[in-house]
């Protein structure tokens, strides 16, 4: 039992140790702050008469990308899985895969619903409506309209 | 002569039995898989709620509900999320910080950090009873069936569908219902995870000024606690991400 636990008898090792979490940290921190700067990109490019789509899907796959990255840094340095032996990381990354499955099969799943309803399977064409969402934010008399309410 | 040889091998394998394959405990091996499944349940939940917005022609618009921050009426669009995932991020190095003094066997600095991961923990959760307080108990107000009406955000109502023009402004009209019950259901569910994370970091804590773990040798206990409180952040982070961000 106790061989199977680790003790760090070594100061340098342990300064190295003590390094790398708070390196692990600061990086989290700064892919988050990255990932809140495109998230209020998102926000404003929104603001503007006629927002580029296009533009904003690949805003929002950047910031996927980064929280892909988010985890990885918290499962192998917070989590130690990285210290792992290599089998047992299999163990968990295997299953994990399932994910990649569960994920595409999904969103597709709900994307053809989507389609299928909007052309009543098919027998008609969708004509995409533009819907507003938000009031352009300057608008005070609006607003003070809104709070008396 | 030939299967004796085999049989030698066999025995040395390290699958062969006498120690751990994976040079872990089983219980720490087990909280592993506790956590494999447990990302099983949030991913099917995050992916049941990615179907339906798939499905669905509009949805919310996270930047208009979630614009909120206590003690002002100002539109702060992200802030106050970001408060919440940053108590969380440091809740989190400070749990592994207390590990680490476990394995140096050092007592005041586990009981140090881990007091410091219990009160991000509560932090975390007493936003989060604001988020949701703000969320159900702000009213706007929505044209339904051609009359204004004021509605909370709650698993029933969501006030944030497309605008139209009502009496010479735009006025919101019912959104998709399913929102409601996602985003309770699932930041819910995840809350849930913290407090039982904040209920077995406390257990902890008391063990270890108990001096349990001193007398047992090891800090374990602590490792395996730490293990669920970082898969907490884990979850949190994709959760912030199809909820607040995308």
């Amino acid at each position: 039992m106790s061989a199977e636990i680790t003790h760090l008898p070594h100061t340098e090792a342990d300064t190295a140790h003590v390094k790398r979490i708070w390196k692990a940290f600061w990086i989290l921190l700064v892919l988050t702050i990255i990932e809140l700067a495109l998230g209020l990109t998102i926000y404003y490019i929104d603001l503007g008469a006629d927002p580029n789509e296009t533009m904003v899907l690949m805003i929002k796959g950047t910031i996927c990308i980064l929280t892909l990255a988010k985890a990885f840094y918290i499962i192998s340095i917070f989590m130690h899985l990285g210290d792992e032996v290599r089998s047992m990381i299999l163990s968990i990354g295997i299953p994990a895969t399932l994910f990649i499955w569960f994920i595409v099969a999904f969103i597709a799943d709900g994307a053809s619903f989507r389609h299928l309803r909007n052309t009543d399977a098919g027998s008609r064409k969708y004509i995409e409506q533009k819907q507003q969402f938000h009031h352009p934010i300057a608008e005070p008399a609006e607003k003070s309209d809104k709070k008396l309410d | 002569m030939e299967t004796a040889v085999a049989n030698t091998r066999t025995r040395t394998s390290i699958w062969s039995g006498g120690r751990s394959p994976f040079n872990v405990s089983y219980g720490k091996l087990m909280m592993w898989y506790f956590l494999v499944s447990d990302s099983f349940t949030f991913g099917a939940f995050l992916i049941s709620y990615g179907s339906i917005r798939f499905s669905l022609n509009n949805w919310v618009d996270h930047n208009y509900v979630f614009n909120k921050f206590p003690f002002t009426e100002a539109n702060l669009p992200l802030a106050f999320v970001s408060l919440m995932t940053f108590i969380l991020i440091f809740s989190s190095v400070t749990m592994v910080l207390a590990v680490h003094q476990g394995h140096k066997m050092n007592q005041a600095g586990v009981e140090k950090w881990l007091f410091l991961t219990i009160l991000g923990g509560l932090a975390f959760l007493g936003c989060q009873a604001w988020e949701w307080t703000h969320l159900i108990t702000h009213q706007h107000e929505v044209l339904v069936d051609g009359v204004i009406q004021h509605w909370g955000t709650t698993v029933s109502h969501n006030p944030w569908g497309p605008e139209v023009m009502y009496d010479g402004h735009l006025v919101a009209t019912p959104g998709p219902v399913a929102f409601g019950g996602y985003f309770f259901g699932i930041t819910g569910f995840h809350g849930f995870h913290v407090f039982t994370g904040v209920v077995i970091n406390s257990v902890m804590f008391i063990k270890t000024k108990r001096g349990d773990f001193a007398k047992r040798g090891h800090y374990e206990m602590v490792e395996k606690a730490g293990l669920y409180w970082h898969f907490v952040d884990l979850v949190w982070v994709f959760v912030f991400l199809c909820f607040y961000l995308i």
